[in-house]
């Protein structure tokens, strides 16, 4: 009897704050059928916002993997000074409120920052352009893959890699041959929570975006200028992504504590 | 020789893991690091092998100085205590590792992988994961992993230490077999000093960072150089400032010239070996060995008295 009172407040509290309101994204969408969807999703706004949500979300991904499992390394296997301090700074994305990530970009790279000057003179456009949307976007979806990589790292040890090393393998050779297929599920699991964060997020990248749209703020953007059926269709090809990144999630979870 | 360390040292923060340490191993030998825990006998392993760099001193493999020399070069095959199994390879890549790395003919893997599998005898067991296997399993296939490369010395870092009782009895004597098979000149670090006199031609007692003596087992056992080496290479009583084994603990009925009286306070029936615990009219406790036919002919029982005897007494200055 408590374990269906306690089953019921949980599913019914999953319904009133996620369920509901994208089931209503689904129904808003295609209330009037499938063709005003379609020609939303054909919109020129709405693809160029996908392009640029893509690349933003691909670089990201791309450069905190590598950074994340680089980290991971030297924090777990390297001792030198600083270690703490740069474990502690791996989480500061997830504390940090995104708009003040944008505004400290701003203040960076903005024409009076400390590096926009340079940037000015050298006639690169950072802000309000697709460099800086995605330089705020690395910051924030930073700390997934190093968070996922580090406790895998420390539970297999640095055994396997020291036999890598007594049988000939280089360092090099060792790590492709050996530690990163052993922490191969951390790091698709991050990445797949690194994809998640890239896409959603709107605070830190509408402040350096300028005229410029990701899928995310174009649904702000058609919002407020009364297309409420392309802000539908943006909103449930994300809502169907976040679905898809979960059931991927529910699918490497279970994988990963069944392997060897 | 086929190692000689010379004059090693190494810290760990203030920990003094090895202590000007010289040692020289020949050629197709069977040797024992032999200590207690913290004595040194691992990190003077992963020295050899070059997974650790020594402060001090020098490391000479078959003639080449390799003390700057990283691992993968160094030509050893090293086994670790918990096996360190590639565990998203199967046996036969576990293997097949360091033919691979260096880019060795695929029929050549294949032929001498096979041979290596038979050899400790996992015939069978080619395709599964180190995880189906079981711990004995495991060392044997991290054995082969580590001959496959056909090293000049095969170091072994308590091959044994995660294995129950039965099967490393059972390991040993197959290691002991294999050595007299491959002839690869082999260290293997131990604290089980039983371990080490039924597996080893040659021991070196560690203690502290230092090597406390080398020898044969039995050089060991009958002259040990010290208080150290005499109480870890086997049982021993101690008897004001002498030393006695005991077995070198003789039980009489009667008393006779340099006997002396002792009251029996415990029998333990060990199979064939009896033990008796003794304490001394001089309150000195000490126990004795004997054999199962002797302690029935004597009909000993806790709570008797006798007299004991004894001989090859030892005192270390």
């Amino acid at each position: 009897m408590r374990r269906l009172g306690l089953r019921s407040v949980a599913l019914g509290y999953l319904v009133i704050v996620l369920l509901g309101p994208v089931s209503m994204v689904f129904w808003k969408t295609f209330e009037r059928g499938f063709g005003p969807f379609w020609s939303a999703l054909k919109a020129s706004e709405t693809t160029t916002a996908f392009k640029n949500t893509l690349l933003i979300a691909g670089v990201a991904v791309a450069v905190n993997t590598v950074f994340g499992i680089v980290c991971g390394l030297a924090i777990v296997r390297r001792r030198f000074r600083g270690k703490g301090i740069l474990n502690v700074f791996i989480d500061l994305p997830l504390a940090l409120s995104p708009v003040v990530v944008g505004l400290s970009a701003f203040l960076l790279y903005g024409r009076s920052g400390w590096f926009g000057g340079w940037f000015d003179r050298h006639g690169i456009q950072v802000l309000f352009s697709l460099p800086s949307m995605i330089l705020v976007t690395i910051f924030v979806s930073l700390p997934f893959v190093a968070r996922e990589v580090i406790p895998t790292l420390r539970e297999i040890g640095d055994e396997q890699e020291q036999a890598a090393r007594t049988l000939g393998a280089t360092g090099w050779q060792t790590f492709w041959r050996i530690t990163l297929p052993s922490i191969r599920w951390a790091v698709i699991y991050g990445v797949v929570l690194t994809t998640a964060r890239a896409l959603g997020e709107y605070g830190a990248v509408s402040v350096v975006a300028g005229f410029n749209k990701t899928s995310t703020l174009q649904v702000q953007d058609y919002y407020e200028n009364f297309n409420v059926t392309g802000a539908y269709a943006i909103s449930l090809m994300l809502a169907a992504t976040a679905i898809l990144v979960l059931v991927s999630m529910m699918l490497i979870k279970p994988r990963e504590a069944a392997q060897p | 020789m086929a190692i000689a360390v010379s004059q090693v040292t190494k810290r760990f923060g203030d920990f003094l893991a090895l202590d000007n340490v010289s040692l020289a191993i020949a050629e197709g030998s069977l040797t024992a690091l032999l200590g207690p825990s913290g004595s040194g006998k691992s990190t003077l392993l992963r020295v050899i092998a070059g997974l650790e760099q020594p402060d001090l001193g020098e490391v000479v493999l078959n003639g080449r100085a390799v003390t700057n020399v990283p691992p993968q070069k160094r030509e050893v095959g090293f086994v670790f205590q918990h096996y360190a199994a590639f565990k998203h390879m199967t046996v036969f890549d576990n293997v097949a590792f360091g033919l691979k790395i260096r880019h060795r003919p695929r029929t050549e893997i294949r032929e001498r992988v096979t041979e290596l599998i038979n050899l400790v005898q996992l015939d069978g067991f080619a395709d599964r994961y180190p995880a189906q296997l079981s711990g004995g399993q495991r060392q044997r296939m991290a054995l082969a992993r580590a001959l496959a490369v056909e090293p000049s010395v095969l170091l072994l870092d308590e091959p044994f230490g995660a294995l129950d009782a039965r099967v490393r009895v059972e390991l040993r004597t197959w290691l002991r077999k294999l050595h007299e098979q491959t002839h690869v000149t082999t260290v293997i670090v131990t604290h089980d000093q039983e371990e080490a006199m039924d597996v080893a031609d040659r021991i070196a007692v560690m203690n502290h960072g230092r090597i406390e003596q080398t020898g044969k087992p039995r050089d060991l056992y009958e002259h040990p150089a010290n208080e150290f080496v005499m109480s870890f290479v086997g049982p021993v009583n101690r008897l004001g400032s002498s030393f006695v084994r005991p077995h070198d603990v003789e039980i009489l009925l009667q008393p006779n010239g340099t006997s002396r009286e002792a009251l029996i306070e415990r029998i333990t029936h060990l199979g064939f070996e009896v033990r008796a615990e003794l304490m001394r009219d001089d309150g000195e406790r000490l126990s004795a060995q004997l054999d199962r036919e002797a302690a029935e002919a004597l009909e000993l029982e806790a709570g008797q008295i006798v007299y004991v005897r004894t001989s090859r007494e030892r005192v270390f200055s």
